[in-house]
């Protein structure tokens, strides 16, 4: 996969987002999340070529009204598209039915052409639609609002205290690259290179692990006993039974046109 | 080894995500909140090494230490593995939504195979013995995903099946490389912190 492809974690500084303000915003996180589950479950459950353009269409809709920025946004979807472009290719090929046309000899299905259409048009629209409505949010409201949503306590705890780490292991990890890369250390497919790296893994985890002793014992001190209280009170607004009955409209759309 | 939406057929999303909440709900229920943490450390780790690209032939590579995780967590190795599923998919774009139980499943549940095949090993008295049980380990946990991966790809259609076989050959480079560096970091966190593996026994007790 070329560099630029791959996804990495600048635009994403843990609590804080890089993201303009927008009316997706003014929705309900819990709301967010519910619609996504929704609008994935019927999208991948959906085989009409049309509802699955429409769905697509929806949610190309979504990632404007929530101004996602284009550059990333074309990154991440492109970089999916290309992790599976390798089984969108050979499906036309491994699908019998009537062939359309040959490349080297071997028929390429009609039928194989419609599925691979059908899961590229699905995970699109759903990878879209989710990073509109739920990437736009902070990972600690996002916490918050699966806490609401009675998601087990210690998952969200878990989750909380991941999206933390993640900034720091991250940053632990450039620090250490950087000391590596001054004493003239360059990465290669060779033994030396894997077992640096191997190092570089164990002593990264071993920072981490101190550090998060460390950071236990200091809630410890501020009486920390398994709980995390939640102050935002989520309440469902005017904007969000509005969103609601459109989506609603719109999945039954999609549902009819895939019975019809 | 992200499957993505759409690929799947129904029985296999159900699933995997029924075996995946199992197994969510026993790690959860082995995790006592003194370990959060330790086990939000791993799992951190998990994303960043999907950061690290080591260089192979033409292409490159990027780490996936589910062996590792698994030989630190054991079954909370679930909760761990479905945190950063999720971290990657909802900020990233990377994976999918539905398919969140299956490859939670497919990555998590060779971990805690890992765990019970190779702790004993990786305890020994000798390093290098350790080491080895280590790579092993990592190896080893590469290798089960990807069977995971590809029987989840061969179950949901038969044109799948040639894209499976393609899977498993592709990434048995994948395997070498894991193992080694799993083996090197067991050999490091032995010397340096010998707690970190032994996190998981103590659990057992309570």
């Amino acid at each position: 996969m070329p560099q630029g492809l791959e996804h990495s974690g600048t635009s994403w500084k843990g609590q804080q987002l890089k993201h303009r303000q927008s009316a997706v915003d003014r929705l309900d996180p819990r709301a967010r999340v519910v619609a996504v589950s929704a609008f994935a479950l019927v999208v991948v459950l959906s085989s009409d070529l049309m509802a699955l353009s429409l769905a697509l269409a929806g949610s190309l809709l979504l990632a404007l009204v929530a101004r996602l920025n284009l550059k990333r946004t074309l990154r991440r979807v492109i970089a999916m598209d290309l992790f599976m472009l390798f089984l969108i290719l050979m499906l036309p090929f491994t699908t019998p039915g009537e062939p359309i046309f040959h490349v080297a000899g071997l028929p390429a299905s009609q039928e194989g052409l419609v599925h691979a259409l059908q899961i590229t048009l699905k995970a699109n629209a759903v990878v879209l639609a989710l990073l509109a409505l739920v990437g736009t949010q902070t990972a600690t409201t996002l916490g918050h609002a699966l806490a609401h949503l009675r998601v087990p306590d210690k998952l969200v705890h878990l989750m909380l205290f991941t999206v933390r780490y993640l900034e720091v292991i991250g940053q632990e990890y450039k620090r250490m690259r950087r000391a590596m890369q001054a004493r003239a250390f360059v990465l290669r497919a060779n033994r030396h290179s894997w077992r640096s790296i191997g190092y570089l893994i164990g002593m990264l985890l071993v920072h981490s692990l101190e550090r998060s002793e460390r950071i236990m014992d200091a809630m410890k001190c501020r009486g920390y006993q398994g709980r995390f209280y939640l102050f935002d009170d989520m309440r469902l607004t005017a904007v969000d039974v509005r969103f609601g009955v459109l989506l609603a409209l719109f999945l039954s759309l999609l549902i009819g046109l895939h019975l019809l | 080894m992200h499957i993505v939406d759409g690929a799947l057929s129904l029985p296999v999303l159900a699933g995997g995500a029924a075996l995946a909440l199992g197994g969510v709900a026993i790690g959860l229920k082995k995790m006592d909140y003194d370990h959060l943490p330790q086990v939000g450390v791993l799992s951190a780790a998990f994303f960043i090494a999907s950061y690290i690209h080591l260089p192979l032939g033409f292409s490159s590579v990027h780490l996936i230490l589910n062996g590792l995780i698994g030989l630190a967590l054991g079954w909370a190795a679930f909760p761990a593995l479905l945190v950063a599923l999720i971290l990657q998919a909802v900020f990233f774009g990377f994976g999918g939504f539905l398919v969140l139980g299956v490859n939670t499943f497919n990555i998590a549940l060779p971990a805690v195979l890992v765990f019970y095949l190779c702790r004993g090993g990786i305890i020994a008295a000798s390093p290098k013995v350790a080491a080895l049980w280590g790579a092993l380990g990592g190896a080893s946990a590469i290798a089960l995903t990807t069977i995971l991966v590809a029987a989840s790809l061969a179950l949901s259609g038969e044109a799948f099946v040639l894209a499976a076989k393609a899977t498993l050959i592709a990434h048995i480079p994948v395997m070498l490389v894991e193992g080694f560096v799993t083996g090197a970091a067991v050999l490091l966190i032995r010397q340096v912190k010998p707690e970190f593996l032994n996190i998981s026994e103590e659990w057992d007790h309570d």
